[in-house]
Formats: structure tokens, sequence, C-alpha cells
């Protein structure tokens, strides 16, 4: 399998666990996997990306512009901002909810996201999701990350098994959010083959 | 087995393989996770520090390596800066064991105040460096990197750069591997000691040996040639290497001749490659190494080529590389298209900008605030330096005047003070950084009769680096709980008679202090102490109490804290279920003068640390009391 799987968020969502996963359950699949994440100056609330690069012939990295199979976005800003690693006929799953700069109360930018949601609308094959509303019944947007993973397996696009995920996940959260987390995938899972 | 790990990790995996028996370092973005990843792995018998600074790890080091013994020092690009006084007497001298030097280099720069190119150093101090592309080839090639330095007796440098450092592979690690057994010191002054005979005698030998470890490299399995016969081909190192890959996937047919040890040359590989070549293309990161390394070559041998890259323009001199550059620099050369098709990019909305602050309940913030209320209104000129507390010259801060390299903040503001008598010099210093390079600079301060005031921003940990321990802190690499060195002690033994420990977050306090000092003269010091919040528990959380604000929007304007946040009053309670900033986000327009009637100051639940700095500034009390909920 050849498959590009770039996330985008802001710092503090959970993107970097959502990444492992995403690899960890490729190559537990028998694919070679590379991968980069933001590390350094990006601190809380900094546009954070991870590149997940799944197959044999990915010597970048990173994710060349237009190479992605599918964009898993955290905040709708995010989602533009990286939109042009997004490959023609590239899908992105993206969360409406959007997360304002740390210092918008001193520099008021008046972002509120509906402009992005537009914007992106017009560019690609797009799931919608309110964190907010998904999130609601887990009592925490933490699950967002697991969610959105369910969401990508679900439509059919990252192209690997319910099952290696859901193992995955099992390995890499504290035996007592097992169960939550065993859940909020599902629920994921439903909303992307929903979509798909 | 097979791990899934950090290039780094994979440097640090590949040093355990060839059996390292020391390792030492600073931290420094890109190359802070090398000595993490040796701590993490099974590590018996084998030192590991996190040293002072690099020259004191290169020290280290080179003792261990005149032993006999296997050592790996590693550090930042601008770290070798501070470790290349023993480095370049270590290329004269030479080594018994292996020892290799891993400076990581930063292009863009991300994370660093230069875009200098290790392999300058390289050639500088004539020893040879190695220049992965990739996690799996720094493993394999910083085993090769011992094996040359012992097999020519010379210390040698190991360049990756910040996408080879934090890029994640698989690597094949041995289940079994232990420490090199080492003869140890023997004695012998014509040799350790270094004298001008012996640096006469050594550098005429030095530059024989290159010689011969440039033919040898000539043979070195990634020094690589591919693709077919052409009139054109291409020269591409590290990741560029990788990158230049990634666009030639589908022209496998074009020449791609990649340098991996790009000092000393590897003259005969190189004419090897360029037989038949009439142009010839180079993209490196950082400066124009490989491609004054072509030219040299073509010059002496008379070659008919033609030498593009850096010098004639096609390559920028500045920042990284990357697929879409070198796609679009191949597509120009080659005449064919390289690389992947991009989305156009029309009409792009206005992206909120995301710039790094101080995390909300940082202690630096209250520490820059104590000292901008202390001064106001009289003469400062704040002296800042490397570090998270960098971030203080944001506004509303706005208390960072100058940025130079490590604690050069201390001997700056000394400078300043003998030139602006009238005006007060701050030097603000982090505590890994007075430990690195900062003690010196007291000394010549007290020295030299400065006057200044020191403000140690102690926050008991290394921060900006993910949070290294250091010799304040009790604890190190080995696992052992040690004496702290206590700062306050250091600065008294050399001669600071006026030393203050204050919590920064004590605001009245720290701003008496400030006051105390600056009204004497010589060197006075301030020790903001207060623990880093990315590593302590919040015990509580502040609340605004609505019914109380005035909404004069003090605290906000004056320290900048990100839990600080305004929002509609429709119905949010920052903090209830989930997160408080989406929460916040109701879709609430704004209107055209940017106010909003029904606007509230919040505190976000889920950033608040509890320091209590704005409750201190608020003037009508609004903020406050511990929420025990």
């Amino acid at each position: 399998m050849n498959k590009d799987i770039m996330i985008c968020g802001v710092g503090g969502q959970g993107t970097v666990l959502a990444s492992k996963i995403i690899a960890a359950s490729a190559m537990e699949e028998g694919n070679t996997v590379h991968s980069a994440e933001t590390i350094g100056m990006a601190q809380r609330g900094g546009s954070v990306t991870s590149h997940v690069r799944i197959g044999d012939r990915a010597y970048s990295p990173l994710i060349p512009s237009g190479s992605a199979d599918l964009i898993l976005a955290f905040e709708p800003a995010e989602a533009v901002r990286n939109l042009k690693y997004l490959k023609k006929g590239g899908m992105a799953v993206v969360n409406r909810i959007p997360t304002k700069p740390v210092t918008e109360s001193l520099h008021p930018s008046g972002y509120n996201g509906t402009e992005m949601i537009e914007y992106l609308q017009g560019k690609c094959d797009c799931i919608f999701v309110d964190a907010d509303e998904v999130c609601a019944s887990f009592g925490s947007t933490k699950f967002f990350n697991i969610i959105i993973l369910g969401i990508a397996a679900g439509s059919g696009r990252l192209g690997i098994d319910k099952d290696t995920i859901l193992a995955q996940i099992a390995k890499r959260v504290p035996a007592r959010f097992a169960d939550i987390n065993r859940r909020a995938f599902l629920k994921g899972y439903e909303i992307g083959a929903g979509a798909a | 087995m097979k791990e899934y790990v950090m290039g780094n990790g994979a440097i640090a995996l590949g040093a355990l393989a060839a059996g390292v028996n020391l390792v030492a370092g600073y931290p420094g973005t890109p190359s802070s996770e090398i000595i993490e990843t040796v701590s993490k792995y099974p590590h018996e018998g084998i030192h590991l520090e996190w040293s002072v600074n690099e020259k004191a790890a290169l020290e280290v080091a080179v003792a261990a390596a005149y032993s006999g013994a296997r050592a790996l020092v590693t550090m930042k690009q601008m770290g070798l800066n501070v470790a290349s006084d023993p480095l370049m007497s270590a290329a004269y001298v030479g080594v018994k064991g292996g020892l290799v030097i891993v400076s990581a280099d930063d292009p863009g720069p991300i994370s660093s105040q230069t875009e200098q190119d290790t392999r300058r150093y390289a050639d500088f101090c004539r020893i040879p460096v190695f220049d992965p592309a990739s996690p799996e080839e720094a493993f394999k090639m910083i085993q090769d990197a011992f094996d040359y330095s012992e097999k020519y007796c010379t210390p040698v440098l190991f360049r990756p750069t910040t996408r080879v450092c934090h890029a994640y592979a698989s690597i094949d690690v041995p289940d079994d591997y232990s420490p090199k057994k080492y003869e140890g010191f023997v004695r012998d002054p014509l040799k350790w000691v270094i004298f001008p005979r012996l640096s006469h005698r050594n550098h005429g030998l030095i530059e024989e040996r290159n010689i011969n470890i440039g033919k040898d490299f000539s043979e070195y399995k990634f020094n690589s040639v591919t693709g077919g016969k052409s009139d054109k081909a291409v020269i591409a190192s590290g990741v560029s290497y990788a990158y230049a890959r990634e666009c030639l996937k589908d022209h496998e047919e074009i020449k791609l001749i990649r340098i991996a040890t790009a000092f000393p040359c590897p003259e005969a590989f190189l004419l090897k490659a360029l037989d038949g070549v009439s142009e010839v293309l180079c993209i490196e990161e950082l400066s124009p190494y490989i491609e004054e390394q072509v030219l040299k070559t073509a010059g002496r041998h008379h070659l008919d080529i033609r030498v593009s890259g850096k010098l004639d323009g096609k390559v920028p001199h500045n920042g990284e590389t990357s697929v879409e550059l070198i796609s679009q620099i191949l597509t120009g050369f080659l005449g064919i298209s390289c690389g992947s098709g991009q989305m156009e990019a029309e009409d792009v909305p206005a992206l909120p900008m995301r710039p790094p602050v101080l995390c909300a309940g940082c202690p630096h913030r209250a520490s820059f605030y104590a000292v901008k209320k202390a001064m106001k209104g009289r003469k400062a000129i704040f002296c800042g330096d490397i570090g998270c507390y960098t971030l203080g010259n944001a506004m509303p801060l706005d208390m960072v005047d100058t940025c130079l390299c490590m604690g050069a903040g201390i001997t700056m503001a000394q400078g300043f003070d003998h030139l602006h008598r009238d005006e007060t010099c701050f030097a603000f210093v982090g505590d890994s950084t007075f430990f690195a390079s900062g003690i010196t600079g007291v000394v010549n301060a007290v020295y030299n009769e400065a006057d200044m005031i020191l403000c140690v921003l102690d926050n008991s940990t290394t921060a900006m680096t993910g949070h290294q321990p250091h010799p304040g802190t009790g604890r190190n690499m080995m696992g052992n709980i040690v004496d702290k060195v206590d700062i306050a002690k250091v600065l008294n033994g050399i001669g600071v008679r006026k030393v203050i420990t204050v919590d920064p977050l004590d605001l009245d306090r720290s701003v008496e202090a400030v006051r105390e000092c600056a009204a004497e003269s010589g060197v006075k010091a301030i020790i903001f102490k207060s623990p880093c919040i990315a590593i302590t528990k919040p015990e509580k959380k502040c609340l605004i109490d609505q019914e109380k604000c005035i909404k004069c929007k003090k605290c906000i304007r004056e320290i900048g804290c990100p839990a600080l946040i305004t929002t509609g009053s429709k119905g949010n309670t920052p903090g209830c279920a989930g997160s408080a900033p989406m929460e916040a986000m109701d879709g609430t327009a704004d209107s055209p003068d940017g106010k909003r009637p029904d606007e509230v100051v919040v505190i976000d639940r889920n950033l608040c640390t509890g320091c209590n700095l704005c409750a201190q500034i608020c003037p009508v009390h609004a903020i406050g009391g511990e929420d025990r909920e």
C-alpha cells in the first residue's frame, strides 16, 4: 500500500497520538512507514502537523504538496493551511469548531472558522464534524483524536483494518480509558461509514 | 527487534550498537533526543551525562577517546561554536578510541539563531564529516563514523539536519550490544600534550591522511550514483538527496549523485560520477559546500562542465529545501516535469497566525512584569538570552531588547552599562543558561566594576528543549540524586554582594526586590525562583467574578496571558465539560468596531495554572480564589 496521511491541528489537541496509532497500525499490517512531526518551538496553541507516509517509495520524510490521500484536520484553519498537501481526489476530515489563536484577546483577528469551512467546501471532498457535538457523550473533547481516526477508518480511505487500529488504541491508552476510547473510535467509524 | 524511532533515536541506537562507552552533550533542538534515547535503552556500563555546555561535553569525551574508549558528543550546530576550542585542538592531537561529535544543523532556521553549516567546521578542522539523509542511514552511518574515527585516529563530525533528526522510521536494533572494552589511558606526552612542535608535525600528517580518507570515501557505500548515462546530472546531499529522489522517482534514468561525506572530498568517486556530464546541478541546504568541491575538482582536472547551484542563483542560499522547491528547480534544469502536482491555492482566506507565546502561568511572565513595573518611567536596557524567556520580547511584555547567544545577555549588559551610565542595565538568564555560560560573565562584571542587575529566571529545568535536568536540579542522567548547585551561593562566591531570591508570582515582593537592586550600584542579582508550569501540576485555578469585573481588560493588556480570553456572555462558562476555547467560539460575529456589547473577560480553565498574577493586577480584585469545584 502507498498512502500519505496528513494530520494537522493546534498543539494540545492530540494529533501526535493519532499519527502514532496510524503509523503503528499500518506497520502491523506489514507496511513500511515513515512519519514526521512538528517539534521544538511549537508549544501549546501553535500550528502542528504530522506527516504519515505508508509505502516503500516514500523518500521524503514530509509529504510532498499534492500527494496526501487524506487530511485529518482537528481545526478548520489548519485544514486550509495544509490543503496544498492534498492530492486531487483526496479527502479531508475536518473539525468544524475553530480554535482561536492564543493571542486573540490581545490582538483580535475576528477569526471564527466559518470562512474556512466555506473555502474547503468548494475545494475538496470533505467530511465535516462538530467535535463538541460528537464528543458530548464522552464528556471531553480530548477523545476527538480517536473519533477522527474512526471517521477516517470508517470512510474506507485509510486502508487499514478496523481491528488493527482498535488493537493499537488498546495498546497505547491507559487501561482505565480503553473502553471509552474503543467506543469513541467506533462512534467515529460509524460517522465515517455513513459519510462515505 | 524492530523499533519505530525518531532520527535522533536511530543515532542513539546506532551509537549503542557501536559499543559507545561515554555519551555527553548539551540540549539543543534538533539534537536533544539522542541522549534521552540512550537513557531509555539499556546502557549499563556507559557513562551518560548532560554536561554544563558543549565545550565541557566534548572535553569529557576527548579524555574517553584518549583512553581508547568510544565516545559520542551531541549538540546543535551553534553548540559546536562553543565546543570549537577543544574540537580544533583535538583535531590536531587525534584520538585512540572513536570520537564522534554529532552537530545537528537546522536549515530554516526553525529553532536556531543561525543557518551555519557543520560541514564547514569539518573542513576548517580538517576532520571527516558524515551527512545522513534518513533515520535508517543515520543508524548505520553513526556506526561507520566510529570505525573511521578509529581507523584514522581522528575525531569525526556527524551532521544530521532537523528533518532527519525528527523523522521517524523503523530500525532493526540489535538485541545484544555491549560497550567496547578499552585499554585505558597510556601516558605519552609527545602524543597527548599539544605543543607547537606537535601541531606543526601533525598538520602535515593530517593533510596527507585526508588524501587517503578521500580515496577511502570514494568507495564508501553511501556515496552513490543512480540513473543512467546523461549530459545532465544532479548532485545532492543530506535530506535534499531524499527530496531529489522523491522528485525523480518517475525519472530513474536521470543521473543522481549523492555525496554523504562532504569532507574530505571523495574526489575519485566524484570524477567517475561526472564522467560524460556537461552540466551538473548541486542541491544542498545551508552553504554551497559540495558545489565548491565540484568546482575545485572541475578546475583541478580541467573538466568541461557547467556547475549550477547556490553560487549561480539556481538554488536559494537560505532556508530549507523541500520536494516542492527541488521539483521546481529540477523541472527548469532538466526540462521535464518532476514531482507531483499541486493544488492551486487561490483566494485562500486570511489564516489566523499562531505565534509562539509564553505558556499560561509561565513564571517568566511574572518576572518580566515585575521588572517592567519596577522600572516604569526609568531608563533601562533589557538584555535577553537563549531559552523560552526570549519570548518575553512579545507584546505586551516587550522586555527583551537584545538576544545574541548563550550567556551573552550578562556580558552585554556590562557593555551597555559602560556606555550608558544613566541607564539601568538588566540581564535575564535562565538557570540552565546560567550554568552553561553565565558564571564567567558575572565574574567579569564583578571584576570590571559594572553596574548591572542580573535576573536569573530559575524554573528548575531546561524548559525550551524538553525539560532536561541541569546542575541546579539535583538529578543527573546516570539516574542519581546529586547535590544541587545553589545559584545564590555561586553568585555570593564569585563576589556578588547583593543576591535576592524571590518568588516571581509574588508581584509586590518581586517589584520591591527590583527597586531595591536598582537603587544600589555594583553587580546585583535577583533569582526569580518558580518551577516551570509544564512540569508541575497546578493546584488551583483562577476565576473572574463577573459581578465585580469592570471589563477594563487591564489583565489582558498588561500581561498577555493566553488563559485570559474575551467571549460573548451567551451562557459560556469556560471550563465546563470539554474544552473552553472551543466552547468560547460561539460563532457570535464581531461588530465592525471590534467591540461586542456582551463581551466578558473569562479565564480558560484548561490553560489556567492558578499562578495568580492576574489577580494581583486586577484593580477591582475581581480575580482570585481557589476554585474548589
